[in-house]
């Protein structure tokens, strides 16, 4: 059976189902499974649920990405559409659903085709395994961490997919180029999870959160004196990398390859990734929260009468805050920073980041045996 | 790239210093940003069609050719086509007629908005002052014959 | 690929060999081609080995038609050639009118001539530093450079009526006076661009990404830049020290104190660098200049009709992009025999398959960022 966390919803679908069921005629009743019957209904509300979530915060990051643009760069970013421009991201999907999606003379249409297809997998099912609450997780699985990195591969699948089937150079240039790139930063990134599942003693999601309950001194990011920051330093480094964002985005580097790996798609298809690419977004920033700020723990300080106020907020509302913090760290990076080249970036990753993170994974053995961790 | 071979204490010595110089100069960078983001007095861009009430053009922006004219109507201009020989793409046609008293006046001005390059020569050519620069700059139309303007209302003093 | 885009010189392709070359085209419309340019680029896997640049997708037959204008109507077509800087295009060409028709300009204009030419340069280097970082991946190098860019255009909508086709110098001196809101607007214009531009110093000189990007990259040497007939920035950043202002001075530029800064790597950090400096310096010169305009006429006498005697009369000036040549021949009357612009990015784009050999694709772009070629000056 699948591993499931548990939840009030799901223990009033387990204990009625059954008793719905029993109203139908008794001469069907012993062939009704109704433990399966309940638990598919469970899984069904969960997939509802993870796509609800994953899909409800794209609205808000799209237009904060917008208006964060904008404000570094002393205009003010969308404002006719809904006052001050919250309807944008309408009339952008409405567009996006008009336009014609076709394939060009000479793509192979199968695999252009399942190029977008298989991009939105791998962010919902990263999302299956965040804590977002104390029991608001789909599956808390032990092997949590390596299953992330596992999707993160398996992202990388359709960039290289699609840019292939393009019947395009500049679009085969830059998928190859995504795919070095996103194998490479995939050590990095391995690597410091690894420090943060080394720390905490699981490679589950609840438990490492767990592991940071108290106040605020005790994320993961205080309670290792210098290690913890400059290993959420190196994760956001790494992490950028893997979500094909500036400045690592080589892969849809617009003044050089106009467009990349998605210059063929227009309509639904490019909505795809567009999607994914946020929803990506949303879902690594989880992550760099969960491992690092805390999870759904309140910053309490130690003062009661100050905890208990935090406390009251709901878990999830200091979970999201923190997620759109990490957000909004990743847009501040893209607007700022100037691109490296291919070569360059490789070498970053094979000659600084890798080297790094192994003396970070090594003082973080030591401050483990020395028993340097803040109590 | 270079090619030649680098000791290695020379190679640890610039690798250590780019571990510091680089992040420094990144930290730089972002103090920029956030400095302008933070900064709302910084807003820059306007909100076009909202605002075009108080929109105010310099006086001598040159938008497009208008005739002078006063409370009546009264153009000054005699139809001696200095503008149009000073006109480097032909956009103005000066038609003179005769008016009763069988003098050279204007008949019509044909301006053809759709070739003029906005460059004022015009105006600097005639010595009377009939013409200026106008002050619009919202002349999209959805039919050529919006640009070919004819700019007197009445017959020109001889 | 079909047979005409091979030059001579180019290796025809075999088709037996175990070859990875292939073409990439970067079109007329490209994000990072400044301006109608086509590039033919012959790359193996990532490494460039020729660049074969295509004009004329902007041709307008302006020499041509200058045959059919007179001299002042040629000025307003002058300033479509480097519309980044079309001022300084207009004091090209009355320098070789005047000096035609042997004309002098009085004190106030020559001031009021160098003041606008310096701030056009400023603007010039402005979109240079937006497209260079816009180039890199940076949008909001982008949009900071166009920012501080509006402000000059806003002084030159004041003063000439227009931002960007001016059509403001005339032989003998300018169209119109400036008017009483200048020298005020000029001032906090140079003390706003000081802070600007410091703080657009700190977000790209130093940063590890740019200079990784352009130190070593594109190198052109001295012998070279000479070859191709480079000027301006690209041939200061080789280290050949020759500006027009300097070497051969026009206007006041002879009584103004101001440093040219040369550099000697030739790589594309230099040639950034200098435009950088450049910009310093011009705040300089027009800070010398601005509380000095004299009194007096701002145009000498002007005759109904201006002719040139027989002839043929040369005039070179420093533009932002380079050494900008009027050649005027004529044979009397009030339209020119023959009118021909010598433009600096002409040379400097000459130089692009020489800087960009052996270079990978991406470093491409930022070699054609810090030449900053104007296209439509190139095909006139």
């Amino acid at each position: 059976m699948l591993p499931s966390v548990t939840h009030p919803i799901g223990d009033f679908v387990r204990e009625n189902v059954p008793n719905v069921l029993g109203y139908l005629p008794d001469f069907i009743q012993p062939y009704i499974p109704s433990a399966e019957i309940a638990t598919l209904i469970n899984i069904i509300i969960c997939m509802v649920a993870i796509a609800v979530v994953g899909i409800a915060p794209v609205p808000v990051l799209i237009y904060m990405e917008r208006k964060v643009c904008a404000h570094i760069q002393c205009r003010l970013g969308p404002m006719r559409l809904g006052p001050h421009g919250v309807l944008q991201l309408v009339a952008d999907i409405a567009k996006l659903l008009f336009k014609e999606v076709y394939a060009p003379k000479g793509a192979d249409k199968f695999l252009f085709y399942l190029a977008p297809i298989f991009v939105l997998t791998a962010p919902f099912l990263n999302l299956c395994v965040i804590p977002f609450d104390k029991n608001l997780q789909v599956a808390d699985l032990s092997v949590a961490i390596p299953f992330i990195l596992a999707m993160n591969g398996f992202g990388i699948l359709s960039t290289l997919l699609g840019g292939w089937a393009s019947n395009n150079k500049y679009s085969l240039i830059s998928s190859l180029r995504s795919g070095a790139q996103i194998i490479s930063y995939e050590i990095s990134f391995a690597m410091i999870l690894l420090l943060v599942v080394m720390l905490a003693g699981s490679a589950s999601l609840g438990e490492i959160t767990a592991s940071q309950s108290g106040h605020f001194w005790d994320w993961w990011i205080f309670k290792a004196p210098v290690l913890g920051l400059l290993a959420f330093i190196m994760f956001l480094v790494s992490s950028t990398a893997e979500l094909n964002r500036a400045p690592f985005d080589i892969a849809e580097a617009e003044q050089e390859l106009t467009g990349g790996f998605h210059t063929e798609y227009n309509g639904m298809a490019f909505a795809m990734f567009y999607l994914a690419e946020y929803i990506n977004l949303f879902t690594t920033s989880c992550i760099a929260t969960v491992c690092f700020l805390g999870g759904y723990h309140a910053p309490t300080i130690g003062i009661l009468a100050i905890d208990n106020i935090l406390n009251f907020v709901p878990g999830i509302v200091w979970f999201l805050g923190k997620t759109f913090f990490v957000v909004w760290i990743y847009m501040m990076f893209r607007w700022t920073f100037v691109r490296p080249r291919v070569d360059q970036l490789m070498a970053l990753e094979w000659k600084f980041l890798l080297p790094v993170n192994l003396l970070l994974l090594i003082f973080g053995v030591v401050f483990l045996a020395f028993g340097w961790i803040l109590p | 790239m270079s090619t030649e071979k680098i000791k290695t204490k020379e190679y640890i010595k610039r690798y250590l210093k780019r571990c510091v110089s680089g992040p420094y100069s990144l930290l730089c960078g972002l103090s920029v940003t956030l400095r302008y983001f933070f900064n709302p007095k910084r807003i820059v861009t306007e909100q076009y069609p909202e605002n075009k009430k108080t929109l105010k053009m310099h006086n001598r922006f040159r938008g497009h050719v208008v005739m002078v004219e006063d409370e009546n109507g009264e153009n000054l201009c005699t139809a001696c086509g200095m503008c149009e020989r000073a006109c480097p793409n032909a956009s103005i046609n000066v038609l003179a007629t005769k008016n009763i008293a069988g003098k050279k006046v204007l008949g019509k001005y044909l301006y053809h908005f759709g070739s003029c390059t906005q460059c004022g020569l015009c105006v600097e050519a005639c010595p009377f002052g009939a013409i200026e620069m106008g002050q619009d700059f919202e002349f999209a139309d959805f039919s050529p014959e919006a640009f070919e303007k004819v700019l007197n209302k009445k017959e020109g003093r001889g | 690929m079909s047979k005409n885009i091979l030059l001579p010189g180019f290796r025809e392709p075999p088709v037996d060999e175990d070859f990875e070359e292939f073409y990439i085209n970067m079109g007329p419309q490209h994000p990072s081609t400044h301006g109608a340019l086509r590039l033919v680029v012959r790359l193996d896997g990532e490494k460039i080995i020729e660049v074969v640049p295509h004009l004329g997708y902007i041709h307008r037959g302006m020499e041509k038609q200058a045959e059919k204008l007179n001299y002042i109507q040629y000025i307003m077509m002058s300033d479509r050639q480097d519309y980044l800087t079309a001022i300084q295009n207009n004091l090209g060409v009355c320098l070789a009118l005047e000096k035609g028709a042997g004309i002098g300009v009085p004190e106030r204009a020559e001031y009021i001539r160098v003041i606008l030419a310096e701030l056009s340069r400023i603007a010039s280097h402005l979109v240079f530093y937006a497209c260079f970082g816009g180039d890199l991946g940076g949008q909001t190098v982008l949009l900071y450079g166009f920012k501080e860019r509006e402000m000059i255009h806003d002084i030159f909508e004041e003063v000439t009526g227009s931002r960007l086709t001016t059509n403001f110098f005339r032989p003998g001196g300018s169209n119109k006076d400036i008017p009483d809101t200048f020298v005020p607007r000029v001032k906090a214009l140079l003390k706003h661009l000081e802070g600007a531009l410091s703080d657009y110093d700190r977000l790209l000189t130093k940063n590890i990404a740019a200079m990784d990007r352009s130190v070593g990259v594109g190198v052109l040497s001295k012998e070279d830049a000479i070859a191709y007939g480079c000027s301006g920035p690209v041939l200061r950043a080789s280290g050949v020290s020759y500006d027009v202002r300097k070497n051969d001075p026009y206007s006041i530029y002879s009584s103004l104190d101001f440093n040219v800064p040369v550099f000697y790597n030739g790589d594309c950090y230099d040639r950034y660098l200098i435009r950088f400096q450049e910009m310093y310096e011009s705040i300089k010169i027009i800070k010398q200049c601005i509380d000095k305009i004299p009194n007096g006429p701002y145009r000498s006498k002007e005759k109904p009709i201006f002719k040139l005697p027989n002839g043929s009369f040369y005039a070179a000036t420093e533009t932002a992009k380079g050494l900008y040549g009027t050649y005027v021949v004529s044979t009397g009357g009030n339209s020119p025999y023959r009118i021909h612009t010598r433009s600096p990015s002409f040379g400097n784009l000459a130089a692009l398959n020489t800087m960009a050999k052996g270079q990978r694709l991406s470093d491409l772009v930022t070699i054609l960022a810090t030449i900053d070629p104007v296209i439509p000056e190139i095909d006139r």
